[in-house]
C-alpha cells in the first residue's frame, strides 16, 4: 500500500525541453533568411518608436506636471506661474466624449442592424455602407467648417448661443454632433463584423424555437456581440478625444467653459469651452499661447487617457470568455 | 539513485493505479449511477434502450404526402410519404448528402432560411398544412435540436426560458418561469448538474451538458414533435449515452425525429427506421425490421457496411 509521502515524492514534472529537432535559420533559403530579420528589425524598431514617444511625454509631461494643474482653472497669462491649470480641457474632453459618442452608438449600432439582418434592397444597403466610408474617410476639418456653416443657419439657433440673424454656431452640443461622426464608423464596424461572425447555427436555435427575427436580433444577436460594440465605442472614444480640428472650430476653443445660460445641463451643452487637444494646440508654440512646459503636461494627460481605453479595448475583449466565434470548450 | 528511492518509486507506480480507482469509485458516487455502468459496460450488440412495449401508434402527428425539397432547380429529397406519430422515434438514416437534414429542416420550415431552397408537396401537423401556419407558431410546436449544442450567449436560466419569454405580449417575471424552466431541465437530466448555478453563462458548461441544455431549451415550450439533427455526433461517448438515455424517456410524450449517422444509435433508440438514398426514401419499418430483414437491396447493403 502507497503512503501518501511516497506518491508526492513521484510528484510529475513537466520536461525542460518542450520541442524537438527543428531546421535552423542557415539551412533556409536566401530570401526566407532575409525577411525573418526584415520582420524582426521592423517590428522591434515599432517599439522602439512606441516606448521613445511614450518616454518622452512621460519624462516632459511628469517635469511640468504638479497635481495642482488638474484642480485649477486654466487663465489666461503670459507667465507659466500664472496661466492656471486645465481643469476645464480636461472636464471638456470628458463632456464631449461623452456627447458624441452617446449620439453615435445608437446611430451606429441600428445602422448596422439594419444593414447585417435586413439590408434589403440591396442598393440602399450599399448606399448606406458607402456614406459610412465616406464619413470615415472626410478629413475632421472639413467635417468641422460643414458643422459650423450647419450649425449657424437659424433653425439650429437653440443649439448654440442665440444671435439676432443667425447662431453662433459654436457649442458642446454642436461640436458633440459633429464628434459623433468621427466616432461612428468604428462604431459602426466593429457592429457589423460582430454580426457578420455571429455563426448561424445561433440565429438557427432562436428561429427553431419559434422565434422571429426580430426578437432573434434583440434577444440573442446582439447579446452575442455587446462586447463588439463596446470595443468599437472605446476605439471612438479615442478619436473623439484625439480629435483637434472639429474642437477648434465648433467648440469655441475658449480658455474656460462658458455656459450659455445658468440651466443645469442645457446651458452647458449650449455652450463653449475647449478640450485637452485643443489646449495643447494654443499652448504649443504655434498657439496663442506659446508656454510649451504646459502643453507638454497636458499631453501626458492625453496620452495616459488613450492609452487607458486602449487598455480598456483590450479588457473588454475578454470579459466573459472566449468570443461566440472562437471554438467553444468541448467535453468535460 | 539510492535503493531507498528505488524502493519509494516502485511503491509509487505500484499505488499509483489504486489512486485512479479511488478516483473512479468517487465519481461514480457524485455521477448518476446507471448512466456510469452504461458507459462502461462492454457493448458487443446494440442494446436496445427501449422499453418492450411498442407503444400504440394511434396518433398521426405528422404526415408528408410527396414532399420534395429543392435547392434551385436541384431535387435534394424527392417524393417522400411518411408518418410520424406521437410517443414513437423515428430515425432517419442515409448516407452523407441523401438529403436527411434537408427534410428534417423542411419539416419546420428551417429551410426557408435558405433563399434558394423551395418544398412541393404537403406537410400536415395534426391534419394542417404546415405552410398554412405562422412559422414562429409552427416552431414552437416542431421544435429542434442541432448537431453542434448551440446555447445562447446568456445564464441557464434564460437560455431555458428563452422560449417562453414573449409568447406573450407581457414579458413573464421569473418567477412564473421558475417551474417550468426546472420542469424542462428535470425531463432533459440537467437539474442536478446546474441547479446550484442557473445564473452561470450556459457556454460555461460541457459539450454533452450544452447539448442538454439545448434539448430542454427544445421541449420547454411542450412542443408536440422534436427534431434532432445528430444530436450526438459533436459528443463523446458518455454524454450520448446519456442522450440516448433521454430521447426513450423524452418519446412518451413527444413525437421524435432523429438524423443520425450512427446505425448502432438509431437501432438502440428507434421505434422505426427510414433509409434514405440520394434523396429517394428507399425504406421505412419497424426497427429490428430494417435491421435483420430489409426488404430492399440498398437497404441492405447499406447497413451491411457496403457503402456509406
Amino acid at each position: 500500500m502507497a503512503s501518501a509521502e511516497s506518491l508526492s515524492a513521484r510528484r510529475l514534472e513537466a520536461p525542460r525541453h518542450r520541442r524537438g529537432r527543428r531546421s535552423s535559420l542557415r539551412s533556409w533559403r536566401l530570401r526566407d533568411q532575409v525577411m525573418f530579420v526584415l520582420a524582426w528589425t521592423v517590428g522591434l524598431g515599432l517599439c522602439l518608436v512606441a516606448a521613445t514617444f511614450v518616454v518622452f511625454y512621460a519624462v516632459e509631461g511628469i517635469r511640468y506636471l504638479h497635481p495642482s494643474l488638474l484642480f485649477t482653472h486654466p487663465a489666461p497669462a503670459v507667465t507659466q506661474s500664472q496661466s492656471g491649470g486645465f481643469l476645464d480641457p480636461i472636464e471638456g474632453t470628458v463632456i464631449l466624449a461623452a456627447l458624441g459618442i452617446a449620439i453615435a452608438l445608437p446611430v451606429a449600432v441600428t445602422a448596422a442592424v439594419w444593414a447585417v439582418e435586413y439590408g434589403r434592397p440591396r442598393a440602399l444597403a450599399r448606399i448606406v455602407e458607402s456614406s459610412i466610408e465616406i464619413i470615415a474617410g472626410t478629413p475632421d476639418i472639413v467635417l468641422a467648417i460643414f458643422g459650423l456653416a450647419l450649425f449657424q443657419l437659424g433653425v439650429f439657433a437653440p443649439f448654440s448661443m442665440g444671435e439676432p440673424g443667425g447662431a453662433y454656431g459654436r457649442s458642446f452640443l454642436a461640436a458633440g454632433a459633429i464628434m459623433s461622426l468621427v466616432a461612428l464608423p468604428s462604431v459602426y464596424t466593429a457592429t457589423r463584423n460582430g454580426l457578420i461572425a455571429t455563426p448561424r447555427q445561433l440565429r438557427e436555435a432562436s428561429y427553431a424555437l419559434g422565434k422571429t427575427h426580430i426578437a432573434t436580433i434583440r434577444r440573442v444577436v446582439l447579446p452575442a456581440v455587446r462586447r463588439d460594440i463596446a470595443t468599437g465605442s472605446t476605439l471612438g472614444l479615442g478619436r473623439i478625444i484625439g480629435d483637434t480640428a472639429i474642437v477648434l472650430v465648433l467648440l469655441g476653443g475658449t480658455l474656460r467653459i462658458q455656459t450659455e445660460s445658468s440651466t443645469p445641463v442645457l446651458g452647458l451643452f449650449r455652450g463653449v469651452g475647449s478640450t485637452l487637444t485643443s489646449f495643447i494646440y494654443d499652448y504649443s508654440p504655434s498657439g496663442d499661447g506659446n508656454q510649451p512646459q504646459k502643453a507638454y503636461a497636458a499631453a501626458f494627460i492625453l496620452l495616459l487617457m488613450v492609452l487607458i481605453l486602449n487598455w480598456l479595448v483590450g479588457r473588454i475583449a475578454r470579459i466573459g470568455g472566449p468570443p461566440l466565434h472562437e471554438e467553444r470548450r468541448l467535453g468535460a | 539513485m539510492s535503493a531507498r528511492e528505488r524502493h519509494a518509486d516502485a511503491v509509487a507506480t505500484g499505488g499509483a493505479p489504486l489512486r485512479v480507482c479511488q478516483n473512479v469509485a468517487l465519481s461514480i458516487d457524485k455521477l448518476d449511477f446507471e448512466a456510469e455502468l452504461m458507459s462502461l459496460a462492454p457493448v458487443k450488440e446494440p442494446v436496445s434502450r427501449r422499453p418492450a412495449a411498442v407503444p400504440s401508434l394511434a396518433t398521426e402527428r405528422l404526415r408528408l404526402e410527396d414532399v420534395s425539397v429543392f435547392y434551385g432547380a436541384k431535387p435534394a429529397v424527392k417524393n417522400v410519404s411518411l408518418s410520424i406519430h406521437r410517443g414513437e422515434v423515428l430515425a432517419l438514416i442515409g448516407p452523407s448528402g441523401c438529403g436527411k437534414t434537408t427534410l428534417l429542416r423542411t419539416l419546420n420550415r428551417l429551410t426557408e432560411l435558405t433563399p434558394s431552397a423551395s418544398h412541393s408537396g404537403r406537410i400536415l401537423l395534426d391534419g394542417e398544412d404546415i405552410d398554412e401556419l405562422v412559422d414562429t407558431e409552427l416552431r414552437a410546436r416542431v421544435s429542434m435540436v442541432f448537431q453542434q449544442p448551440n446555447p445562447f450567449p446568456m445564464s441557464i436560466f434564460d437560455n431555458v426560458a428563452f422560449a417562453l419569454r414573449e409568447q406573450s405580449r407581457r414579458r413573464p417575471r421569473r418567477g412564473e418561469l421558475e417551474q417550468p424552466v426546472m420542469q424542462a431541465l428535470l425531463r432533459a437530466g440537467l437539474h442536478a448538474e446546474v441547479q446550484s448555478e442557473l445564473d452561470r453563462s450556459a457556454l460555461r458548461l460541457s459539450g454533452g451538458q450544452q447539448q442538454r441544455l439545448c434539448i430542454a431549451r427544445a421541449i420547454a415550450m411542450r412542443p408536440e414533435i422534436l427534431l434532432m439533427d445528430e444530436p450526438c455526433s459533436a459528443l463523446d461517448p458518455r454524454s450520448t449515452s446519456v442522450i440516448e438515455d433521454l430521447i426513450v424517456q423524452l418519446r412518451d410524450d413527444l413525437a421524435i425525429v432523429i438524423v443520425t449517422h450512427n446505425l448502432q444509435q438509431a437501432r438502440r433508440v428507434a421505434d422505426r427506421v427510414a433509409f434514405m438514398y440520394l434523396g429517394d426514401l428507399v425504406e421505412v419499418g419497424e426497427t429490428e425490421e430494417i435491421f435483420t430483414a430489409p426488404c430492399e437491396k440498398q437497404t441492405r447493403e447499406y447497413i451491411a457496411g457496403v457503402f456509406g
